[in-house]
């Protein structure tokens, strides 16, 4: 097991990717973050703190449950057995600039299902999508509009991100 | 010409005569000639002579089993005369009674000819069969007993069902006076089992399925002994299921009415929990009850108030069996491996032992029907029946010679198999 | 700067694997089994209340709604909860008696499964016919219903709608009212309340009473008035006329005068006394319209996560069979 990311490392990037995020949005539009379940979740929600304190607004976050999505449901080689769990959004995302928020970007498998759970929620003005670590072996042509630590991690290891919340500490490692 | 055989080296038991030794039988063209401790064979080796050494076996007389369904006429892709012979020899019977729940039902003398007849094609064992009570088994107007007597009928019932109306089973039972014969009942009061599928009880709750509360058999089997008092027949109890009933057959015997009772071997060895998974096999009326029930009547058994052991041999396709338990039909073929069943009932559990065993299965079922058989006596008809009784086998129903597979013991290891059925002084069965 | 996410302070459901791809009843089923259904269920409430009301994941399965038996709002629920979750959805229905001769009910299923289906959603008038077909088909079986066996979709949204309200079943009081005899819900409610802690008790007029049913994990009453006090539930069985035999009782107006859920009898219940009813009501008979309307009324709720639940059961099913290797 090695530590690519310890605690500070990952408040820097978090406090870089709203940075971009704020320059990069046209002032004046709606935006909020919408994170994948479990850990884009965390996240998201520290992204939208962030983007509230520099834009002086609210910014609303939202959790998505991309369980019914993914499209290894029906092949028995599937990546054991998924939970659905709850998709909870308390707002319109219809005309927003929706950042959706990933801890990692690898296949891209789980961005594609989490646009199309996404699209079917209503219509937002953009999806710009955010992530902690943007790793090699993307198998979709999906990119990250803001990527926090590049890794080239081999394809038979696991990039694991750990969050206070749920695991006692914030860091990446690869296993 | 003179043929015969000569069984030696055996264990003979005859309950009737008392005899239960090693002993050796000769018979003579199809007579009991001889039963002796020594019988030399010198100078019987004759062409039509033959000797079978039992030893290590029992010699017994043939079995009978004084309910079977053979299904004909009418159903004969389930079964027919002749599969269903062919099956009783090779399970040791050299007798049964066929109910007349046939279609057409067993209702006249030309219908009781036609089943001797076929049995006397098959040539395999000796065939009675009962007549109905009622026209149609409709329990409204009584069928001519008197005709079917005379042709050979060896009873009256309704099987199947039981006859509903109190006032035409007092005129069956009052009529029947006038003929030497048993009136057999199956005892359901079908209002109180309405359209029950199993026993009324813990599992029809849980499974949801209509019940048979064990009273619909008691109600009757109550009903019927307060008419034979009015009426002094001969009255047989077919296949009682309950603990009630043992009660109401002890109480009826005390009395000193003439009554007899018969035990199915389901109802000894099986529960209502057997229908836990739904398994038509086990689909029988009357419907296995519980396990007090099942105690109930092994007592019964070994306090020798019943007087026959009989299969109720039901033979069902397996289309038929294949179907919703509430759809499928009642019964259970197991004829084929009966004598396996009652060991495990009766002699493993120490409740009887061999020659006890026998009694039941030959001369007190022939004192129930009437007939002149179920022993070894000198000059007697020479069926017989010889028995390995340490011989242990698995029960495959693909090996039955029934036509019918509805037999939820298959897959069970028994003991006690026959080796040869002499029917008549015929070898017509050999293992 | 305290974040609180939502889903990871909520007390995760024990990583249980579901294996089973029938649902026949809620008896074999164990406290936890009944929990992650449940638990699937709020993910799918969801689907619904949104602009776009469907979901992929059985996105080019085949359900066939094979009912024996009339049914509009068990078969409309099992539907919806199919095309919402993008399946093709076949509709059979056949009236039948057990004595009919012809097509069985094994020859209607194996013919369906020759189209390639692979979930068979039956309802059918004798207890145990899904578990017959479950034995003799490959496809899912899910019990919509099978004579007074179980019914296992509403007992599980009978809990569902109590422990959305009410928070748990752990230790709540339930009334189950009326014919439970010839009732399926009445057993599958039985097993999945008392597996999950409730203290059930079965009233009824003795003629209605299941056969044994003191050895049936509940409590029996022929008082409802003794029982209403005290119990924070209350299911009000709907009377099938066409499943009593005989004259179980003397006339609806005694039955109602006894087992009614009357006004008047609700004054002493409980406050928050939750108010069920499998549908669709016998208004006046088994319960008054002002109870049924009223504001401890359920009935509706029950209706609505039906749904979630269906599609849970659907989902999960579906998913042991696609995982099975064998």
């Amino acid at each position: 097991m090695k530590v690519i990311l310890d605690s500070r490392q990952i408040e820097r990037i978090v406090e870089d990717l709203a940075a971009r995020i704020v320059s990069d949005v046209p002032a004046g539009s709606d935006i909020a973050t919408i994170g994948v379940r479990s850990r884009g979740e965390v996240l998201a929600q520290r992204l939208s703190s962030r983007l509230a304190e520099k834009l002086g607004k609210d910014v609303p976050c939202g959790t998505l449950d991309i369980t019914l999505y993914r499209d290894d449901l029906n092949s028995p080689q599937g990546a054991g057995q998924p939970q659905v769990r709850t998709t909870e959004i308390g707002f319109d995302i219809d005309g927003k600039v929706i950042i959706l928020v990933d801890d990692v970007l690898h296949t891209g498998r789980s961005t594609r299902a989490a646009m199309d759970a996404l699209i079917d929620l209503g219509r937002p003005m953009a999806v710009k999508l955010a992530v902690l670590v943007d790793r090699l072996g993307r198998e979709l042509p999906i990119q990250a509009d803001y990527a926090g630590y590049m890794c080239d991690a081999a394809a038979d290891k696991l990039v694991q991100v750990r969050f206070v919340e749920p695991d006692g500490k914030d860091e990446v490692v690869i296993e | 010409m003179h043929s015969g055989l000569l069984i030696k080296n055996g264990r003979l038991i005859d309950p009737a005569n008392g005899i239960d030794k090693k002993c050796d039988v000769s018979i003579v063209e199809g007579i009991i000639a001889e039963v002796r401790e020594e019988i030399a064979d010198s100078g019987r080796q004759g062409r039509n002579f033959t000797v079978i050494d039992a030893a290590g076996k029992l010699v017994v007389p043939g079995l009978i089993d004084i309910h079977v369904h053979f299904r004909e006429p009418g159903d004969e892709e389930e079964e027919t005369i002749a599969s269903g012979s062919a099956a009783a020899v090779a399970a040791g019977f050299t007798s049964v009674v066929c109910m007349p729940n046939t279609n057409p039902v067993i209702e006249n003398e030309t219908d009781v000819e036609y089943v001797h007849r076929k049995a006397r094609q098959a040539r395999k064992t000796h065939v009675y069969t009962m007549g109905a009570i009622t026209k149609g088994l409709e329990g409204v107007e009584l069928a001519e007993m008197g005709f079917m007597a005379q042709a050979g009928a060896v009873g009256f019932t309704d099987d199947g069902c039981g006859v509903q109306d109190p006032a035409v089973m007092l005129r069956a039972l009052k009529y029947a006076t006038m003929f030497d014969v048993v009136i057999a009942e199956h005892c359901q009061d079908d209002r109180i089992a309405g359209k029950g599928v199993m026993n009324a009880g813990y599992q029809s709750t849980i499974l949801g399925l209509p019940g048979i509360d064990s009273l619909a058999e008691e109600a009757m089997l109550w009903r019927d002994i307060q008419l034979i008092k009015k009426a002094k027949v001969r009255y047989h109890a077919q296949h009682i299921s309950t603990g009630g009933s043992v009660e109401l057959v002890r109480a009826a015997k005390n009395d000193g009415l003439p009554l007899t009772c018969e035990v199915a071997p389901h109802h000894l060895l099986l529960t209502e929990d057997c229908c836990g998974e739904y398994d038509t096999n086990f689909k029988v009326n009357p419907p296995l009850r519980g396990q007090e029930d099942v105690d109930a009547l092994r007592q019964a058994v070994a306090d020798g108030l019943v007087d026959a052991l009989a299969s109720d041999h039901a033979p069902h396709l397996q289309s038929e069996k294949e179907l919703e338990f509430l759809a499928a039909p009642f019964g259970i073929a197991s004829l084929e491996c009966a004598l396996g069943l009652y060991v495990k009932a009766l002699i493993e559990p120490g409740i009887l032992d061999w020659p006890a065993l026998i009694h039941l299965m030959t001369e007190k079922p022939a004192k129930v029907i009437g007939i002149d058989k179920g022993t070894l006596g000198i000059g007697k008809q020479a069926d017989v029946t010889i028995i390995d009784p340490n011989a242990e086998y698995k029960i495959d129903v693909s090996t039955f010679r029934s036509k019918s597979r509805n037999c939820p013991y298959h897959g069970w290891t028994v003991k006690g198999k026959v080796d040869k059925t002499i029917v008549g002084g015929e070898i017509r069965f050999e293992a | 700067m305290p974040i609180t996410a939502n889903i990871l302070v909520k007390k995760k459901s024990k990583q249980l694997k579901w294996h089973r791809k029938h649902l026949l009843g809620l008896r074999e089923l164990s406290a936890e089994e009944i929990g992650y259904i449940l638990d699937t269920a709020v993910g799918f409430e969801q689907v619904s209340t949104r602009s776009v009301k469907k979901a992929p994941p059985l996105r080019g399965k085949v359900v066939v709604n094979l009912f024996f038996e009339d049914s509009t709002r068990t078969r409309n629920s099992f539907a919806l909860a199919a095309n919402r979750l993008s399946a093709d959805i076949i509709e059979f229905t056949k009236k039948t008696s057990s004595v009919s001769k012809g097509e069985t009910l094994l020859d209607t299923a194996r013919n369906l499964e020759a189209m390639g289906i692979d979930i068979v959603v039956v309802r059918h008038n004798a207890g145990g016919a899904s578990r017959f077909l479950s034995r003799n088909v490959n496809a899912c079986v899910v019990n919509a219903g099978d004579g007074f066996c179980e019914h296992p979709t509403q007992g599980l949204l009978d809990v569902y709608t109590i422990r959305k309200i009410k928070g748990t079943l752990e230790g709540l009081k339930i009334a189950i009212v009326g014919d439970v005899a010839h009732s399926r819900v009445a057993r599958s409610d039985m097993w999945a309340m008392t597996k999950l802690g409730a203290e059930v008790t079965f009233v009824g007029p003795p003629t209605l009473m299941p056969a044994q049913a003191e050895r049936l994990p509940v409590k029996v009453s022929y008082c409802l008035d003794e029982v209403i006090e005290k119990v924070d539930v209350i299911n009000m069985l709907r009377i099938q006329f066409e499943r009593l035999g005989g004259n179980p009782f003397p006339s609806i107006r005694e039955y109602s005068h006894y087992f009614g859920l009357t006004a008047e009898r609700m004054k002493r219940a409980k406050g928050n006394i939750l108010v069920m009813h499998p549908g669709p009501i016998n208004r006046g008979l088994e319960i008054e319209s002002e109870v049924a309307d009223g504001r401890n009324s359920v009935i509706l709720e029950q209706v609505t996560n039906g749904l979630a639940v269906r599609m849970a059961v659907l989902f999960l099913v579906n998913q042991a069979a696609a995982q099975r290797v064998d």
